[in-house]
């Protein structure tokens, strides 16, 4: 690691973290891209109306890329930059709510069984044994099956497949609290277990939580892209990435460049989320760097 | 060591059964009439109550769900279809193979890849190759899969012709299904078993070693490597379920009539059965192997080994 100019002593443990995350420039490449993606979310439709990507055009259709077309035309001549830049919010609207309410869920749930021990950390655990043997797409699948597609039903599939890990993460993060001595101090002056799990492990456990929700971020991008490329998810029409993959497989020999694009959309986005997570955890805990 | 696998095999159906309850549950909730949405509204009163009674659907969730779980554990039997009223079971035996071949013999490629390079990208840390197979690890593992899968059969099988691209036949077909699932997991393999390397030729003992005078490659594959083994298979374990579910999404990619794919079309069919006996299928697999892992790890582990051996089982 480079030497530090700068005493770490005279920082709070917030700056340490942001500073250390500052060195890593792999990490800030990474959430250099998660804010391209959140500026492209908001501002897309001054880069590129979301007219361009329905308007048809037969006589322009499958196109390659060129200066008018970014990234080409599709079958029905609409233009491929501005369906993949509007899929963003799609892969986003799902991935976002799932993840955080995952997150949150596990938070709660964690803090209970770490705290209320013996019967419910038992009973939770035998639940989750049971959710954690269906492979999580399967699951998502089931749901899918139940409900049908939608952008609402996949937030609802994805956050049941998402809800056993995350659970499962924060009970640990929370029990590994639980033995340590300020925990016991605080305790040992009074302190009720409400108020020792809302103002002591819950914020001591929100670093490793932001972690394990920026890598399951990265996840359940992937998970909603497949749901949609295998047709159980955001239906065509709509430009979500996995859906304009679906829609591109028959022109995959006469028109890759269908193909090309909305996967780096993705691979972009997954990759830049598990950056910026692994950027975190090695900032909030240095002594897990490698 | 018998004690131990009939006991792991025994906690088993708890988590069989639950699993068929958290299935039948969540395709409880599909909304309408199933004797409606399979023969549509043309079909006579008595067409429905005869569709209903055949499938047990007259009678309560409760009911229907005890019986299931009676049937699959006295007969192995996986319910009906509504479709084409056979048996699921039939159907899944002829299609599980095509499954546990790709999921198989990507994963074994994922692991030999990933624990190899893994091991050489942490002894010879900060080396250029250890920089290169970082790296494409890093963009591996964010790689949907499926992209990854047409973008294989683009190269290989559209430009250079060397590979069917779609189907099953030859072994030539297999090849694609396990590099697609392989490559994402052999980089998040390698990943983990660069860490917990790092972690172990830090270790005491494997500078006592070297400070014997034992030879490096003894001191890495001997020392070092047998104790960041037990982590890695753990790891191999615990990718499996994701993996499983990316073999019903490359199956869906490179149209082979795999489990993946069955449970695919009868979601997008509405064949309730169908989709549960696959998913609980899956399931049972997915535990077994996870059995498998838990005693290769007893294996590789002397100590927990000796828990069982020694003593007699406790």
């Amino acid at each position: 690691m480079v030497m530090n100019k700068k005493p770490l002593r005279s920082m709070s443990p917030l700056q340490e973290t942001i500073y250390r995350f500052s060195q890593n420039k792999v990490s800030l490449i990474g959430l250099a891209v998660v804010l391209l993606l959140i500026f492209i979310i908001i501002f897309g439709e001054f880069i590129s109306p979301f007219e361009n990507g329905v308007k048809q055009n037969i006589r322009m259709r499958l196109q390659g890329p060129s200066a008018e077309h970014w990234f080409g035309t599709d079958a029905y001549g609409r233009d491929i930059f501005t369906r993949v830049l509007h899929g963003t919010k799609y892969t986003m609207m799902i991935a976002f709510p799932a993840t955080f309410i995952a997150e949150v869920i596990g938070i709660i749930l964690g803090a209970c069984a770490a705290f209320y021990s013996r019967w419910f950390d038992n009973i939770l655990m035998r639940v989750l044994d049971v959710f954690q043997a269906i492979p999580g797409q399967l699951l998502a699948l089931a749901v899918v099956a139940a409900l049908g597609g939608s952008l609402f039903n996949l937030v609802i599939a994805m956050l049941i497949a998402r809800i056993p890990a995350s659970v499962r993460t924060a009970r640990s993060i929370m029990l590994s609290l639980v033995g340590q001595e300020y925990i016991d101090a605080a305790r040992s002056y009074g302190s009720r277990d409400y108020h020792l799990i809302f103002r002591h492990v819950i914020p001591n456990s929100l670093g490793a939580m932001i972690v394990s929700m920026t890598i399951n971020l990265s996840a359940i991008t992937l998970q909603v892209s497949s749901m949609s490329y295998i047709g159980l998810g955001v239906s065509p029409p709509t430009p979500e990435w996995g859906a304009l993959l679906s829609e591109a497989r028959e022109f995959i020999i006469t028109a890759p460049h269908l193909i090309i694009f909305p996967g780096i959309a993705i691979l972009l986005t997954a990759l830049s989320f598990n950056l910026v997570g692994d950027g975190l955890r090695d900032a909030l805990d240095p002594r897990l760097r490698d | 060591m018998i004690k131990y696998i009939i006991r792991r095999l025994i906690t088993l159906v708890p988590i069989i059964i639950g699993v068929t309850l958290v299935v039948f549950t969540i395709l409880e909730m599909t909304p309408g009439d199933p004797a409606k949405m399979m023969l549509g509204d043309g079909a006579t009163l008595e067409q429905f109550e005869a569709f209903n009674e055949k499938f047990g659907l007259d009678k309560p969730f409760v009911s229907r769900f005890f019986n299931y779980i009676l049937q699959l554990f006295t007969r192995f039997d996986f319910g009906t279809s509504w479709l084409t009223s056979r048996p699921v079971l039939d159907t899944l035996k002829a299609r599980v193979p095509i499954t546990l071949i790709i999921a198989v013999s990507s994963i074994a490629f994922a692991s030999t890849i990933g624990v190899s390079l893994g091991v050489i990208s942490a002894v010879k840390q900060y080396s250029k190759l250890d920089y290169v197979s970082r790296l494409t690890a890093m963009v591996l593992a964010a790689v949907p899969v499926f992209w990854l899968g047409m973008m294989l059969a683009i190269l290989f099988a559209l430009k250079l012709g060397w590979l069917p691209s779609s189907g099953t036949g030859s072994w030539k077909h297999y090849i694609l299904p396990m590099m697609t699932l392989g490559l994402p997991y052999s980089a998040r393999i390698l990943r983990s078993t660069r860490g917990y390397m790092l972690e172990a030729v830090r270790q005491d003992f494997v500078r006592t070693a070297r400070s014997k005078g034992v030879p490096e490659r003894y001191v890495i594959w001997k020392h070092a490597f047998l104790n960041a083994c037990l982590p890695v298979i753990n790891t191999i374990g615990v990718y499996m379920g994701g993996l499983l579910g990316g073999a019903v999404v490359t199956e869906n990619v490179f149209g082979c009539n795999g489990l993946g794919s069955f449970i695919i079309n009868s979601v997008k069919r509405k064949d309730i059965p169908a989709v549960t006996g696959g998913t609980v299928f899956l399931a049972m697999i997915f535990a077994l192997i996870l059995l498998a892992v838990d005693i290769l790890y007893a294996f590789v582990d002397p100590r927990i080994k000796a828990r069982y051996t020694a003593k007699g089982a406790k």
